[in-house]
């Protein structure tokens, strides 16, 4: 369905607001390292700038206030008066984090903290050079200005032969078609208008045109336009830039003075302007009295005279076409109508030799041009993604069938499906390659929330970000953002210390988080690090004791106490505080981070800090899997979820209840699922000593055996939605087409887990001892 | 014939919301993201009227009235200026430049049509 256009231009609005506040927030951190060169400055004003723009286009006032008042500081910096202080860079980054919350809210239609917008406005004010004065905002009508008329002499410093021929043209048409006006003019009580018009040649310099404003008077009310040819020089003095004719306009007295002066607005510093009532009402105007006044600005006759000496060797150009102009007998009996005349202005205008127009400009500076790109919807992309699949299923397919019939390793087919291969393989990173971002766009929405969590923790925090530029797949991306926002506020708020604590422990004041991005084989690996206290191991084995995670008396190693923070339902800060206190413990984020297949694991140092390391696949489009047999079907397990692989040995499984059973590992037991009877293939015999037990990580109930009865083999896959092809079915996440041609469903090991069992437990592997 | 307007803004919005006012108008558009474009599309086309924004990298406002009255065959193209500056000495500066006329933004579309419809023969 078409969308409404003003709808597509506000989603490109916000679009672009994202943009420019990126851009800003980028300025601003540039800025505060240190750097104010003018570019950076003029393009954190140009930022706020465009949002204000655009805000005020649609009418969001709050938005465009708030931006004034912004704008209005990086006005004054931008301009030298005020100097980007760290304080007042301090500001304008606050500044920055408030404008966006208000594009937010003007996008998604909440509203925005109102005290705390106030306060940060103000604080914008404090720094600006007349503070509140200039920044109170009035939205301006649209219109059009210049209605303050001053007149001016007309300046002498014009480029030299502008050949404006085609103005001086209507002008003399106007001219030879004024004459016998006059009788007809409509006066009120009030007594008409009297307009004395004089160009300069500045006006004509800029492209306005005496005959428009002239078109615009007449049609306001019935107007009498009179020529004043009197400093009209001969011919061959003649500069086609120059403006030698003014005109007296007699207007009905009923036309409003300010239509009329709008008529001038662009025009009303380059000409003489005189707008007067005449006094009572008189049967008709003195034409002659009309003339000699219409002479009085007499500055404007002069001058454009004494230019034209200066620059008559440039009138030699002067148009053929004017004589005939003059010669071309109007109609003398009527009102003058500007309007009839338009059609001969045109044909004169085109008849006239156009002026000798110079190569072209050639002082524009030559810039670099910008890196060529192009907007392709997204489904565009997704269905050559899906194609590339095909092909890749198709080329194994393929492969296999020649393995089959028994060609030999070195024959040409085989040789020309290996370059096959290489093709496919080339093409499948290409068109992976169109969907990559880079993290960046994440990674630009953290230093405020390091700013806003350092603030509210009263901890002093610098914010070191890496390999922004590293590029994964647009859907990981958008993931990225929850697991890497916890992350930070947990190393915020759990790994730094306060300042008095850093200096005790002979730290700087201001503690170090740094945030990195880098590929490392096949995959994104994000860290977030901290220089704080680490992990405290005797205080989070201490809370997984009394939250029943752990036995008290379990033998953990450290690296094993340190993983206990994402055990669900752990959370070691002693207050729920205002950051990590959301209900949202890195137990979330452990379970977002594999539902993409992905691993988070933590590294921590007592008094050094710790780090944690966040591992994705670069696409979710491929996926690394096992794949496996059970009965007559293939199946595939991811791999990031298995731990390992074992052949139970018959003592091992224990019954418990009727239809379940345990497999003991080691020193504990974990449940043993029956994979083909979970998913309903028809209960064969079970028989768990003849197949291979997956030892998997579920979120849902810890480690859980899920028995199968061969391993095939490790292998990519191309994920193909079971949900959009058929309808979304309980233990199974996706499907994938293997090189036989045969589908193979990919296992969601959560959903099965939960479908095998209808209560979800605890988890209670940890704790079982054998 | 219909005329042909040409509108530089560094802003995607202010120029999407330009062509579609002034298509809307029954003009042709043509639009430039900044001076330096508007500049290179000067080059080859012809338009009737510009509208340009005073806020743009590369080459802001001023500077493009600026190459563009100095010489070529847009010098006697009338320009209209359109931005949210609406103090008098960005105003002086435009007109000092060459700028036939202004609007301030946030513009209503009916202004916007009368003021090329003001500029243009």
């Amino acid at each position: 369905m078409p969308m409404d256009p003003m709808d597509a231009i506000r989603t490109t609005f916000f679009i672009e607001c994202d943009e420019l506040l990126a851009q800003l927030e980028e300025g601003l951190m540039a800025m505060e390292e240190g750097s104010a060169d003018s570019e950076t400055i003029n393009s954190v004003f140009r930022a706020v700038h465009s949002v204000k723009g655009g805000g005020g286009a649609f009418g969001l006032d709050p938005l465009v206030r708030f931006s004034h008042v912004f704008e209005t500081l990086l006005d004054q910096i931008r301009s030298s008066q005020v100097e980007p202080t760290e304080a007042v860079v301090a500001t304008l980054l606050r500044a920055a984090d408030m404008l966006a919350d208000h594009v937010s809210a003007a996008r998604d239609g909440g509203g925005v903290d109102e005290a705390r917008s106030e306060q940060i406005a103000a604080a914008i004010m404090s720094h600006t050079i007349g503070g509140s004065a200039t920044g109170a905002y009035e939205p301006e009508p649209a219109e059009i200005e210049g209605i303050d008329f001053k007149p001016q002499m007309i300046s002498l410093d014009l480029p030299a032969a502008e050949p404006a021929a085609d103005f001086d043209i209507s002008a003399l048409l106007a001219s030879a078609a004024a004459e016998p006006a006059g009788e007809a003019v409509a006066n009120d009580e009030e007594g008409g208008w009297v307009v004395h018009f004089a160009p300069h040649a500045s006006l004509y310099a800029k492209a306005n045109d005496s005959a428009l404003v002239l078109r615009e008077l007449a049609s306001l009310g019935e107007a009498v336009i009179t020529v004043n040819d009197e400093a009209l020089p001969t011919l061959d003095e003649m500069d086609p830039a120059g403006a030698y004719l003014g005109w007296t306009v007699r207007l009905p007295g009923s036309v409003p003075e300010d239509d009329i002066r709008d008529a001038f607005a662009f025009v009303d510093e380059d000409c003489d302007l005189e707008i007067t009532r005449e006094g009572g009402a008189q049967a008709g105007p003195d034409i002659a009295a009309l003339l000699a006044g219409a002479a009085d600005p007499a500055p404007s006759v002069d001058e454009p005279v004494d230019l034209l000496s200066s620059l008559l060797q440039g009138a030699v150009e002067a148009p053929a076409a004017a004589p005939v102009a003059v010669a071309a007998p109007p109609a003398p009996d009527k009102p003058f109508n500007l309007m009839d005349l338009a059609p001969h202005v045109d044909e004169l205008t085109q008849s006239a030799p156009s002026a000798p127009a110079p190569q072209q400009a050639a002082n524009a500076p030559p810039a670099p041009p910008p890196p060529q790109t192009i907007r392709v919807d997204l489904d565009r992309v997704d269905r050559l993604i899906n194609l590339v699949g095909e092909l890749v299923i198709n080329q194994a397919m393929l492969a296999q069938r020649v393995m089959e019939s028994g060609a030999g390793k070195a024959t040409d087919v085989n040789l020309a499906l290996t370059d096959l291969e290489l093709l496919t393989r080339g093409i499948q990173d290409s068109v992976m390659a169109i969907r990559a971002q880079p993290v960046k766009s994440v990674f630009q929405r953290m230093p405020r929330l390091v700013r806003e969590v350092g603030e509210a923790t009263g901890k002093r925090v610098k914010l070191v970000t890496e390999g922004e530029g590293t590029e994964v797949d647009k859907t990981v991306v958008e993931k990225l953002s929850d697991p890497i926002t916890h992350m930070i506020r947990n190393a915020i708020d759990h790994g730094l210390e306060t300042p008095a604590e850093r200096e005790a422990a002979g730290k700087s004041a201001e503690g170090v988080v740094r945030l990195t991005a880098a590929h490392r084989s096949g995959r994104i690996v994000i860290e977030v690090s901290d220089d704080g206290r680490g992990v405290d191991r005797v205080r989070v084995k201490a809370k997984a004791i009394e939250k029943g995670l752990i036995t008290a008396d379990a033998q953990m190693t450290d690296e094993e106490i340190d993983n206990l923070i994402f055990a669900p339902g752990f959370s070691t800060a002693a207050s729920v505080s205002d950051i990590s206190g959301r209900g949202v413990g890195m137990d979330v984020v452990k379970r977002s981070v594999q539902a993409l297949g992905g691993r988070i694991t933590i590294i921590s140092t007592p008094g050094q800090g710790s780090r944690f390391s966040l591992s994705l696949p670069l696409t979710l489009a491929v996926l690394d899997g096992m794949v496996v047999t059970v009965g007559d079907q293939t199946l595939v397990a991811p791999l990031t979820t298995i731990i390992e692989s074992l052949k139970p040995r018959a003592g091992d499984v224990r019954p418990l209840g009727p239809n379940n059973f345990v497999l003991k590992i080691r020193d504990a037991f974990v449940p043993l699922i029956d994979t083909g009877a979970a998913l309903g293939f028809g209960k064969s015999k079970f028989d768990p000593t003849e197949g291979v037990a997956l030892l998997v990580e579920s979120e849902v109930a810890g480690q859980v055996a899920l028995m199968v009865d061969h391993i095939q083999g490790q292998r990519q896959v191309v994920i193909k939605s079971l949900e959009t092809n058929y309808r979304p079915t309980d233990g199974v996440a996706a499907a994938t087409i293997l090189g036989d041609g045969r589908v193979a469903l990919i296992l969601d090991i959560d959903g099965l887990v939960t479908a095998h069992r209808k209560a979800p437990p605890r988890a209670d592997t940890l704790a079982m001892t054998g | 014939m219909s005329l042909t307007i040409l509108a530089v803004d560094d802003s995607r919005t202010i120029r999407e919301m330009l062509g579609h006012t002034l298509r809307q108008a029954g003009y042709q558009v043509i639009t430039a993201e900044d001076g330096v474009h508007g500049l290179e599309v000067l080059q080859t086309e012809r338009p009737d009227v510009i509208v340009t924004d005073i806020n743009m990298p590369r080459l802001d406002g001023f500077g493009f009235i600026e190459a563009v009255r100095a010489e070529g065959a847009s010098r006697t193209t009338p320009i209209l200026v359109l931005t949210t500056e609406s103090e008098p000495e960005k105003k002086a500066r435009a007109r000092a430049a060459g700028a036939t006329g202004w609007i301030v933004k946030p513009f209503d579309p009916v202004k916007l049509v009368e003021a090329i419809r003001r500029v243009a023969a």
